[in-house]
């Protein structure tokens, strides 16, 4: 067993509804208990979606665990079909369905209904909601296509003279972080360098869509968290090359417009970069000067948490003083990230060790999902959305993709907006004892409505090493000065944790009893910074 | 999916009820845990249960719970199912994590969930011995709130069922009003003041604030139903000596008032008295009902099943706002405890239990009422389709209750055609 306040990700079979409400003509019947239909509501709430999920439950309740439920699954199936007639029919159970073990895949398959029914092994107690997805789209994909595969060793015939190259968009999904806006971005990227959309997919695609995949030229990873898996069974099966590099960043989207050419045989040396790209200027000019060394610590799905880092580091000039995410299946990826940035990678699905390590780290800012924006209000310190879990909010009305150029120049809007201004920062610094203008402040362009609310026992959990002595071990041996205390709180809140440590560490190693104002700035100038 | 049509009962005209069976859309049980648990400030409520639990506790109580949430969900594994591990060891350590990290825990709901039942984990059993083991600081206490057995507000009557055998006896001599249902605290004051005034008591509220501070029942007390949906919990009471009031629950002017002079008869006091101590209030709530009345009047609703509240809300809105009903469809319908308010609906009127969805949505697209009342799953693509909705979470979740709420109540109603109204986008 395994206690969770909040988690970040669902059950398998909610990857599998997302790959169905992703797409037009695809149709998921769920074998689930009464109560489980309330994942519609991520849907029609969440994404706003003016329209139910192609989802029919079976909601069995314990008189009809008494009598048949094989015959309900059925009854369901066949109810689903004559009501909706999709073209492709996936078939799959929640955790308790599984328990009682109907076999509903099979119980579908021997209907004999006159299109694809496909089966979906979902396993409940083990897997979680992006397997789900990766599974059920590689399912879905393999289940239409294996039939269709070439024969081993015939070679793909070559692009007719004067097609442009044609490439698949493969992973961008319902309740996806910013997909929507992604694609749009990433298609226009395309088209600059001379590249054409075959497919993308799941989102907006139908079953005969998915039937066009191999007519692509290659298949861009644009998701691997949902697209890996189909991404490596089309490269062997078919031929086609994966562009893997996720265009998050300036960086990155010049890697991915150079691998593209590389997998494209198109030269994109010359391609100038687009008019419209401000974040390389914006990071440059003086002002933003105030981001240098800012720590940041970062969690969300491995792709957003890997590429934020790189941002962060080499294109906004922050520190990363934290990386990890709660996807074990991609944990390889952010442990060789955060060996390139110094730091303990954090793979964890538990809520509360994610919020410990955050308050440990003292970050000046969260790049994190919604559960990260809630440690970070907790904590007082500002935080940026960059990764599912999603909410409302993360699916803005305007036009705001993460990718390419477009998606860097909203990666420097939205993570720099949440922090203070250069200028102010340096009067709060200098002017912390005015009572109405301290660092426990909201951000002027902030207003006062969006407190960041560092409520005192928000700041007392997560600074506990603020109890004189709890750090130092002996509490006997050492005590501070009130004047040292009072000097101690002039230090900006997200450092003085670290001052306070090293300050006590310093004191203890030359057998300082009463840490006075002048051993705080011996230590300072001993730890430097 | 098939239809029993019940014959009318004999005597009184009460409406006749449809009965469907079908896919339903509602919550489980557990969903009651997102109220009871701000409702109980001592208790703490670990679900024992699967991932899409924790998913769904999450997603219906929003995560837009700041503080930390006095629930969690304890995820069966692999591990668990296998035998590999012994489920009640894992249990028993789960438990002292949680009453570690929460010292001032004094009551544990151990919560049992459609995975627990399957598997068939005794919880009760394990309630006892957690009890014996935390006998100096934490009461345990067991329910199950699958959805296998319980829907949406079933949840709070499976919870607070499995408080009343702890319940301390009243003695024999003494007696007592019981008001059954959590209410937001500033209608429980509200309620209060007016019992008092009336020289009705001593009363107490079952859920109390603190689990610590449970509520006497004996044969002297006398049950008053504040929510519909406590069925199980009034029988065990009554099992318990108490004596059930019959009345219309307190929604609207009328049926709060009713609702009191039911405590008042049981009193010796006159409905004369009621009127004339209810009389400011009714006053106030009458005043502002009228403004709702011109707005709602005359336009047609439906009630997709959710909360049982369904049936006690159409008869408010239909008799003191005007409003015509279409349908009104509940997931279950109590008829000992939903008498007085069957009796008090227009002669006609379509009174449907449980849900076949895709052939209510059916009747609800050809019917094209002016108001929709579902869940949020629906909302928005009813919405999309032409058709005003409102969100039946909010009626569970605001005070609607008693004469100060009365307005406010009809407000939720008329919001979304206000809005629908004003918007010209």
């Amino acid at each position: 067993m395994q206690l969770t306040l909040w988690s970040y990700e669902g059950p398998p079979h909610i990857g599998a509804m997302r790959v169905a409400a992703s797409m037009k003509g695809v149709h998921l019947v769920l074998h689930a208990p009464q109560g489980d239909t309330y994942s519609d509501l991520l849907f029609t709430m969440i994404e706003r979606r003016d329209s139910r999920p192609p989802v029919t439950y079976t909601t069995f309740q314990a008189r009809e665990l008494g009598a048949d439920t094989a015959e309900l699954v059925k009854d369901t199936i066949q109810a689903c079909y004559d009501r909706f007639s999709p073209e492709v029919l996936l078939i799959g159970e929640s955790c308790t369905a599984e328990l009682i073990q109907d076999q509903p895949g099979a119980l579908a398959q021997g209907m004999g209904l006159p299109i694809p029914v496909l089966p979906l092994e979902l396993p409940a107690y083990t897997r979680k909601e992006s397997w789900g997805a990766n599974e059920t789209f590689y399912q879905l994909v393999r289940g239409l296509l294996h039939e269709r595969r070439p024969a081993p060793g015939e070679s793909r015939p070559p692009r007719p003279e004067g097609q442009r190259p044609r490439a698949n968009l493969l992973g961008p999904i319902s309740l996806g972080f910013r997909c929507r806006d992604d694609v749009t971005e990433i298609t226009r990227l395309l088209d600059m360098i001379g590249v054409d959309v075959n497919v993308v997919a799941p989102l907006g695609a139908a079953p005969a869509d998915l039937l066009r995949l191999p007519e692509a030229d290659f298949n861009i990873c644009l998701y691997p968290e949902t697209a890996d898996q189909t991404c490596l069974w089309l490269e062997r099966m078919f031929g086609q090359p994966t562009v893997k590099t996720v265009p998050l960043g300036i960086g990155a989207t010049r890697d991915f417009i150079a691998e593209v050419g590389r997998v494209a045989g198109i030269d994109t040396g010359s391609i100038p970069m687009p008019d419209w790209s401000r974040m390389p200027w914006y990071s440059r000019s003086v002002d933003s000067t105030y981001l240098t060394g800012k720590r940041v610590f970062i969690f969300g799905d491995a792709t957003h948490a890997v590429a934020a880092a790189r941002v962060a580091s080499e294109e906004l000039g922050f520190t990363v003083v934290g990386l990890g995410t709660y996807a074990r299946e991609f944990a390889r990826e952010v442990r060789a990230a955060a060996k390139q940035y110094g730091v303990e990678p954090l793979i964890t699905d538990d809520y509360l060790e994610v919020e410990a390590r955050v308050a440990e780290a003292h970050p000046e800012l969260v790049l994190g999902t919604q559960m990260e924006r809630h440690i970070a209000k907790r904590l007082g310190v500002p935080c940026a959305v960059i990764s599912a879990p999603v909410h409302v909010q993360d699916f803005p009305a305007r036009y705001a993709p993460q990718m390419g150029f477009e998606g860097a120049n909203v990666l420097f809007d939205t993570w720099v907006h949440p922090l203070m201004m250069g200028l102010e920062e340096h009067l709060i610094t200098m002017f912390r004892e005015d009572f109405e203008f301290n660092d426990a402040s909201t951000p002027s362009h902030l207003g006062h409505g969006a407190s960041p609310g560092r409520a005192p026992e928000a700041a007392a959990s997560a600074q506990p090493e603020e109890t004189p002595a709890a750090a130092a071990g002996d509490p006997a041996a050492m005590a501070w000065a009130p004047e040292a205390e009072q000097e101690l709180k002039k230090i900006p809140f997200f450092v003085r944790g670290k001052a306070k440590r090293n300050t006590e560490r310093y004191a203890t190693e030359r057998g300082i009893q009463t840490i006075t104002v002048e051993t705080l700035y011996d230590a300072k100038a001993h730890f430097g910074r | 999916m098939s239809l029993v049509s019940e014959p009318k009962q004999g005597g009184c005209a009460l409406p006749e009820i449809t009965r469907e069976r079908g896919q339903r859309q509602v919550f489980c049980g557990l969903a009651g845990i997102v109220w009871l648990h701000r409702k109980i400030q001592d208790a703490f409520f670990l679900v024992v249960g699967s991932r899409t639990c924790a998913h769904l506790l999450q997603s219906a109580a929003g995560v837009m719970i700041f503080a930390e949430p006095r629930f969690a969900t304890a995820i069966l594994q692999e591990r668990d199912l296998a035998g590999m591990a012994d489920c009640n060891q894992e249990l028993d350590r789960v438990v002292a994590d949680v009453l570690e990290r929460r010292p001032d825990i004094k009551t544990l709901f151990l919560v049992g969930s459609c995975p627990s039942e399957v598997i068939k984990l005794d919880l009760g059993k394990a309630a006892e011995r957690l009890s014996e083991r935390y006998s100096d600081r934490v009461q345990v206490i067991d329910y199950s709130a699958s959805g296998l057995e319980t829907t949406f507000t079933q949840g709070e009557d499976a919870c607070l069922g499995a408080l009343v055998p702890r319940l301390p006896a009243l003695p024999s001599i003494e007696r007592s009003l019981l008001v059954l249902g959590t209410l937001p605290d500033v209608v429980e004051d509200q309620f209060r003041r007016l019992f008092e005034a009336l020289e009705i008591g001593p009363v107490h509220f079952l859920p109390p604030r603190q689990a610590s501070e449970l509520p006497p029942v004996g044969p002297g007390t006398s049950v008053l139903l504040a929510q519909p949906f406590l069925g199980e919990t009034a029988r065990a009471l009554h099992k318990r000596g108490a004596a059930l009031l019959s009345a219309p629950y307190p929604f609207g002017v009328e049926g709060t008032l009713a609702w009191l002079k039911a405590a008042a008869a049981a009193w010796g006091v006159t409905p004369e008295r009621v009127d004339e101590v209810a009389a400011p209030a009714v006053a106030r709530a009458r005043r502002g009902l009228e403004h709702y009345r011109e707005q709602l009047a005359g336009k047609r609703i439906y009630f997709m099943p959710d909360s049982q509240l369904e049936i006690p809300l159409a008869r408010f809105l239909q008799r003191e706002l005007g409003m015509e009903l279409v349908e009104v469809a509940s997931p279950f319908i109590d008829r000992q405890l939903m008498e007085p308010e069957l009796a008090l609906l227009p002669e006609g009127v379509r009174v449907t239990e449980g849900q076949d969805l895709e052939t209510q949505l059916d009747r609800v697209r050809a019917a094209r009422p002016d108001l929709t009342v579902c869940g949020l799953g629906l909302a928005n693509p009813l919405e999309a389709e032409g058709l005003r909705t409102k969100w039946s979470i909010e009626l569970v979740f605001s005070p609607v209750h008693g004469f100060d709420q009365a307005a406010d109540l009809a407000e939720l109603f008329a919001r979304p055609l206000t809005r629908g109204a004003l918007l010209q986008v």
